[in-house]
């Protein structure tokens, strides 16, 4: 199966891999899909307080399109408020990466790793909250 | 310079040897005669050069001419072994044992048979039924009458049953996990119904090679054929039909340095083998598979299988200390790596390893000038990975993360040095991006999280 060029472009020059430090209030983690299938994404926030994501980090498990999607999402997610990273969809992904349907599935992997990651931030945030009233 | 791109999938398919073709050449010009042909010298000429090849290729597994069969690959050799064994030997039994690590050819011809015989087994149950209930079963009142009659404990449904459907009974049996069958287990999974074992010589995947002279002997003991597909083995472990007491054999050109579209049969004569034809014609090759033969693809297996045979010691020789060289070269530069299958028993240029927490799918696309295989089926619709890792027990993650290595003839030691060197450069890039290795190196259990599995 051959690979879209913006695939092979991310997946050879992936941007902002890395890791957060998970404990920080501000970093919220997400963690899908399961290695039995073959992927697993982990996507990191660093979120202001007003909402702003300020930072985003990657790893990932995976094949080239598990790769390439959840780069992309760091690229468009930073910058963004939560409530606009929120409306990032599966199917954005999907086109900008031409991802035929066998790879559909990484690309929704993408979007769930920003939704589990925001999440996770609310979750420590009102915990916060919770802790400080 | 090493030139790119480098095969090294030669378990999939191999190269023709130049000299293969250089044999074949004239068959495909001036030497076109139907080897049907008994009256003229164009059919002469191309009969003498199909008995020179069968020759060749019988003599490359301990055989005799007369029991070669050409076919168009091995894929076909095993639907003629399997369903011509069972419907010849119909009246004596319908059992086939074989192993959950076969090929798809010999799996997926096991699983239709399965299907002849229940769809059989359905229509007698309907017939019995009716007679039970003394009126015709329809669509409507069939649940119904179902559940007034117990068919299955029926005296004569059961007798019915017994009687040949056409079809077959299969025990897929476990692998242990170094990939080899347990004698043991064979063994008692025999019935009196049983008639035919298939188990391959070596896997294409894990390149493990069975014990075929054992389980020959077990077969000829208990009365039971053995069909052996013994596609990946031939040519590079010596086999032998006599020493190993092998019935049918499964063998293809292509995976020998010989053109694709030909393969062969082997059937014995002493004790004999009977089959039934699953194509029928003009009565070629004993009546066992009509069809005009393809003369120069046979000329060109016939001299794969000299090749093959004489070069066998030299060839694996050298197979075996490249495939080493690859094997500890990836193993000392990486850690958390796994043999796939047995290594004493192994073909000699296989390698099946898996790169824990590198995805195999990835791992390939950043080696895109080497050819290689994966476990990983991320690009099926069903996201399983290889059946074969997982009868082996080993973990879906592993299996996603396998790679085959398949090195033949036209490897160089120059090809292996570059591909240790690529391959440890990658998994270690990916690794780097692996959350998963993140969590292993932090001593994390990955066993002890909750997937959200989709």
């Amino acid at each position: 199966m051959a690979y879209s060029d913006k695939v092979i472009e991310h997946y050879e020059n992936p941007r902002n891999v890395g890791t957060l430090d998970k404990e920080d209030p501000n970093v919220g983690t997400g963690l899908v899909g399961a290695p039995a299938c073959g992927d697993v994404m982990r996507l990191q926030l660093k979120i202001s307080d007003d909402g702003l994501i300020e930072d985003a980090r990657f790893k990932t498990f995976g094949c080239g399109s598990a790769i390439a999607s959840s780069s992309l999402v760091t690229e468009w997610v930073k910058g963004k408020t939560v409530d606009q990273a929120m409306t990032i969809s599966n199917k954005d992904v999907a086109r900008e990466l031409a991802l035929p349907p066998v790879k559909i599935h990484c690309s929704v992997l993408a979007e769930d790793a920003i939704k589990a990651a925001i999440e996770d931030f609310k979750k420590k945030r009102a915990a916060r909250q919770t802790k400080a009233s | 310079m090493v030139k790119l791109p480098i095969y090294m999938d030669y378990h999939a398919t191999t190269p023709m040897d130049p000299r293969v073709l250089e044999a074949m050449l004239p068959y495909l010009r001036e030497d076109f005669g139907n080897a049907a042909s008994r009256n003229h010298v164009f059919g002469w000429k191309a009969e003498a050069a199909v008995k020179k090849a069968r020759q060749q290729v019988a003599e490359l597994i301990g055989a005799s001419e007369q029991e070669i069969v050409f076919t168009s690959g091995a894929t076909e050799s095993d639907n003629l072994a399997i369903k011509g064994v069972i419907e010849f030997y119909k009246s004596k039994g319908d059992h086939i044992i074989t192993l959950k690590t076969e090929h798809k050819a010999i799996l997926d011809t096991c699983k239709r048979l399965e299907r002849v015989r229940q769809e059989r087994l359905d229509e007698l149950k309907l017939l019995r039924l009716a007679q039970l209930a003394g009126q015709d079963v329809t669509d409507d009142n069939q649940a119904e009458l179902l559940a007034k009659y117990d068919v299955d404990a029926d005296e004569t449904y059961r007798k019915w049953a017994e009687l040949p459907t056409g079809g077959a009974r299969v025990t897929y049996l476990d692998v242990e996990p170094d990939g080899r069958v347990s004698l043991e287990k064979l063994a008692a999974a025999m019935t009196p119904k049983t008639v035919l074992v298939s188990i391959m010589f070596a896997n294409n995947e894990i390149g493990v090679v069975q014990p075929i002279a054992e389980i020959g002997a077990l077969c000829r003991s208990k009365g039971v054929l053995f069909h052996c597909d013994a596609v990946q083995g031939i040519g590079k472990v010596p086999f032998d039909v006599e020493a190993m007491k092998v019935d049918l054999a499964s063998i293809t050109s292509h995976k020998m340095y010989g053109p694709k579209g030909i393969g062969a049969l082997y059937v014995r004569r002493k004790p004999r083998v009977r089959i039934a034809p699953i194509i029928d014609g003009g009565g070629h090759e004993r009546g066992m598979r009509s069809g005009t033969l393809n003369v120069a693809a046979i000329v060109g297996f016939g001299v794969a299988a000299e090749i093959a045979r004489k070069e066998l010691p030299e060839e694996s020789a050298r197979l075996l200390r490249l495939r080493e060289k690859l094997r500890k070269g990836l193993t000392d530069a990486l850690d958390m790596t796994t043999l796939n299958g047995s290594l004493e028993h192994r073909l000699p240029g296989n390698l099946n390893i898996s790169f824990a927490h590198a995805e195999g799918e990835s791992l390939m696309m950043g080696i895109k000038d080497v050819a290689v295989s994966s476990g990983s089926a991320c690009t099926s619709a069903s996201l399983e990975p290889s059946y074969v890792l997982r009868a082996l027990g080993v973990d879906e993650e592993l299996a996603h993360s396998s790679i085959r290595f398949g090195l033949g003839r036209f490897t160089t030691e120059e090809e292996v040095d570059y591909v240790v060197k690529l391959v440890v450069e990658k998994v270690r890039k990916l690794r780097d991006m692996s959350p998963l290795y993140e969590m292993a190196k932090e001593g994390i259990d990955l066993k002890s999280i909750e997937w959200t599995a989709h």
